[in-house]
């Protein structure tokens, strides 16, 4: 090969086919060899500062000492840092104070909605909304009240209201009266109401009563709500709710969070719930706080 | 090279004989693909003296960032805030149309003075150019005219050469540092940025683009010149298609100065063209092109040629202009037409007045709110115990002037709407987005639809003038 160079004086490898198709001994581009020296210099570098080879029983460190962990650990610091403050103050403020605190109460608007959404949102709705017979959260009416600390004590303690299964009391007749009167809301005026002890539980003016949880019968919202109310009055007359003797009687239970949940989650989340639409306020505020345009 | 012969058909070799032609003219393209160093002769005359006036429109930029306006930066792009100051006019996020505006305006007035007057911008504005002319300024400086920096960059190695070379890169250097400087003042306080570079204070970023910026400099206007023109640049390519028949350009009259000859004892030739090839054009061209030759990629048209040529022409006594601003049409003597009968510069500057008054309407609407609502949608609405009907809204309002404000909120809508949740008095803090949860009762008798329009709107307290509306909805069961 070599030795017949046809080509002698070029700079080619000596391998010739074909007479004259050879080998040429250039060199790369200058481009391309800047690029692959600064390529394995990267990656020295790299792998210096950086966790990286593997070693017996453990691997390279990296000179910079950096880990995954420790980058969100920082992050999580950084954010701990503002929410911080917010955080203490909640922690010695009673959840009046809190709602009574504008950035107190928009921190925990935004803060407590995962509280909201882990806990509350599977009965009640993302936006407290309620779902088909777990009440909505965002109207003004309350069954044990629209006070803050109302709220508090609920989320706290749990609910579950009575009301007696009425079957065995009440006539076909009887049943259908009753059950129009609460639907055109004018319950109160009918003799029944009284008559059949009504009365004692939902209150002479078929308001209800908060201190027990029963419900207020003149307005069009519905505790059990569907798409023929009528029936599901009736039904609710019929059975009652959580009465044990009744098998078919309504459950409604709303769950006790107070050793679930920590307190300062419990008033974040009375808060949030009295924010979201229908909280009350004590008598004297209530004025101060309402404006008309 | 030879070009091969291939027998084919008469019509085959009529196109062959086309495309050898083709690769004729390849053999006369004289391509610097950085090989060559251009050392270009500086010579006075009007265009050089228009280069220097323009180039000093440069000096806004390392100078502007240290003016000051009341008791911040006069011009200040403040990334982190998400705020650009320019003197009393703050413009913030939402005002970031006004930006694409700008861009509008500048884009087409490029492809505007493109289509009437050639590379204006690459010849007498751009920073490569402008850079590279002070670099090689400074080399004329230290190192004498072109025939002597080819000299001197021949010579061997020693204590003499090493002092020129050094003082010169420390000083490209120290341009490119400058450059760099001025650039990050733009974006911080620019006085307290030099405060910090020096006592290694400033943010990573600063000290990144600082290095970028410095080495970019040096790269791009002392190695790499003409061949930034030639190759890196974008719009080099763009503008060269935008020229017409019609853009007047640095022109070689071909009629007037062929045939070309040399003087002989100090007379033309009878029967030669003005040009007498002393190559001046030739000499003084920073992209180191040959303007005979045509027009060219390489043509940064920044007039220096005509300035050489127009001196040679005056101490041979001829007519200035042999190398001139022209059109095509007009060295072929075709009839030109005037500016504003050409479409392509009626349809530019069309674009150019609606891109103004678009900024101008921006910047004389940026008012001190801006208000957005947000509807909430669960639920969309709920019913109270009264029987009204009730919505929840959220506001964001952003208060883009400097100061507190005391503003008033009120709907108006459906018959008996009621506002709840907010005091009727807000205070709004400084430069800063703020989000208040309002409740909007309505009776249920008065939505005579399921969807009805309200209207949301704002106003500073003490200046009623000052105010701002959102156009909402507000939903009630369905009909």
């Amino acid at each position: 090969m070599s030795e017949h160079n046809p080509f002698p004086g070029e700079k080619n490898s000596g391998h010739v086919w074909d007479d004259n198709l050879r080998e040429l001994l250039n060199e790369p581009p200058t481009w391309w060899t800047i690029g692959f020296h600064a390529s394995w210099i990267f990656v020295l570098l790299y792998t210096l500062l950086y966790p990286s080879w593997p070693l017996i029983n453990s691997h390279f460190k990296g000179v910079l000492g950096w880990t995954s962990i420790t980058e969100y650990k920082r992050d999580m610091e950084a954010i701990e840092e503002i929410r911080g403050p917010y955080e203490d103050k909640i922690k010695t403020l009673s959840a009046a104070e809190i709602l009574a605190d504008e950035e107190l109460s928009n921190y925990v608007m935004r803060s407590a909605k995962v509280l909201f959404g882990d806990n509350c949102a599977a009965c009640h709705g993302s936006g407290g909304q309620g779902i088909s017979n777990f009440p909505v959260l965002a109207d003004d009416d309350w069954l044990y009240g629209g006070l803050i600390t109302d709220i508090e004590t609920t989320i706290t303690g749990g609910r579950q209201g009575i009301m007696t299964a009425q079957a065995s009391l009440l006539n076909e007749a009887e049943t259908a009266k009753l059950t129009s009167a609460i639907l055109a809301g004018n319950v109160a005026s009918e003799p029944l109401f009284t008559e059949k002890g009504c009365v004692a539980c939902h209150g002479a003016d078929a308001r209800g009563m908060t201190v027990m949880g029963s419900a207020n019968l003149t307005d069009s919202i519905w505790r059990f709500a569907s798409a023929d109310q009528l029936a599901s009055i009736r039904y609710t007359i019929l059975h009652g709710v959580n009465d044990a003797s009744d098998a078919q009687t309504r459950n409604a239970v709303m769950p006790v969070f107070g050793g679930r949940l920590s307190e300062t989650d419990i008033r974040k989340l009375a808060v949030y719930v009295h924010k979201l639409g229908g909280g009350q306020q004590p008598a004297i505020e209530a004025a101060a706080a309402t404006t008309t345009p | 090279m030879e070009p091969r012969a291939i027998t084919g058909t008469g019509q085959t070799e009529i196109n062959h004989k086309h495309v050898d032609d083709l690769y004729e003219e390849t053999g006369y393209w004289h391509v610097n693909t950085g090989d060559e160093v251009i050392h270009a002769k500086r010579m006075p005359g009007k265009f050089r003296t228009i280069k220097w006036y323009t180039a000093s429109i440069w000096l806004i930029f390392f100078i502007g960032p240290y003016l000051r306006w009341g008791d911040r930066q006069a011009v200040l792009f403040n990334i982190p805030k998400r705020q650009f100051y320019i003197f009393d006019i703050t413009i913030m996020p939402q005002d970031v149309w006004m930006l694409a505006m700008v861009l509008l305006f500048f884009a087409i007035l490029l492809a505007a003075v493109t289509s009437i007057a050639g590379r204006v911008f690459c010849g007498f504005f751009c920073f490569q150019t402008i850079w590279t002319d002070v670099y090689t300024w400074i080399e004329e400086k230290l190192e004498g005219n072109p025939a002597q920096r080819r000299k001197l960059d021949k010579e061997p190695f020693s204590a003499h050469k090493l002092r020129i070379k050094a003082i010169k890169h420390t000083l490209w250097i120290l341009i490119g540092i400058l450059t760099g400087i001025s650039f990050v003042a733009w974006f911080t306080d620019a006085w307290q940025l030099w405060i910090d570079y020096f006592t290694l204070k400033a943010h990573p970023v600063s000290y990144i683009t600082l290095v970028m910026f410095t080495l970019g400099t040096y790269i791009l206007a002392g190695f790499l010149r003409e061949q930034t023109c030639f190759w890196l640049c974008p719009y080099a390519r763009i503008q060269g298609v935008m020229y017409d028949a019609e853009t007047i350009l640095p022109t070689y009259d071909i009629h007037r100065g062929e045939p070309r000859g040399k003087l002989k004892k100090d007379h033309p030739v009878e029967g030669n063209g003005d040009c007498i090839d002393c190559n001046q054009c030739v000499a003084v061209c920073p992209t180191g092109i040959d303007i005979r030759h045509g027009q060219q990629e390489g043509c940064i048209t920044c007039a220096l040629c005509l300035d050489a040529c127009d001196s040679v022409m005056d101490k041979i006594h001829r007519p200035r202009g042999l190398i001139r601003y022209a059109s095509l049409d007009e060295i072929n003597g075709k009839p030109q037409l005037p500016l504003l009968k050409r479409p392509r510069v009626l349809v530019y500057f069309f674009i150019m007045t609606l891109s103004i008054l678009g900024l101008g309407y921006g910047l004389t609407h940026l008012g001190t709110f801006d208000l957005k609502v947000l509807h909430e949608r669960q639920p969309l609405f709920v019913q109270q115990s009264d029987g009204t009907i009730q919505n929840r809204y959220e506001l964001k309002i952003l208060n883009k002037t400097d100061s507190e404000l005391n503003i008033s909120i009120n709907a108006a809508g459906p018959e008996g709407i009621i506002m709840h949740g907010v005091k009727e008095h807000t205070r709004l803090p400084a430069n800063k987005l703020s989000s208040f949860t309002v409740f909007l009762r309505v009776p249920k008798g008065s939505l005579e639809h399921d969807r009805m329009p309200v209207t949301f709107r704002i106003h500073a307290t003490e200046q009623p003038e000052n105010s701002a509306e959102y156009k909402s909805m507000f939903y009630g069961p369905a009909k």
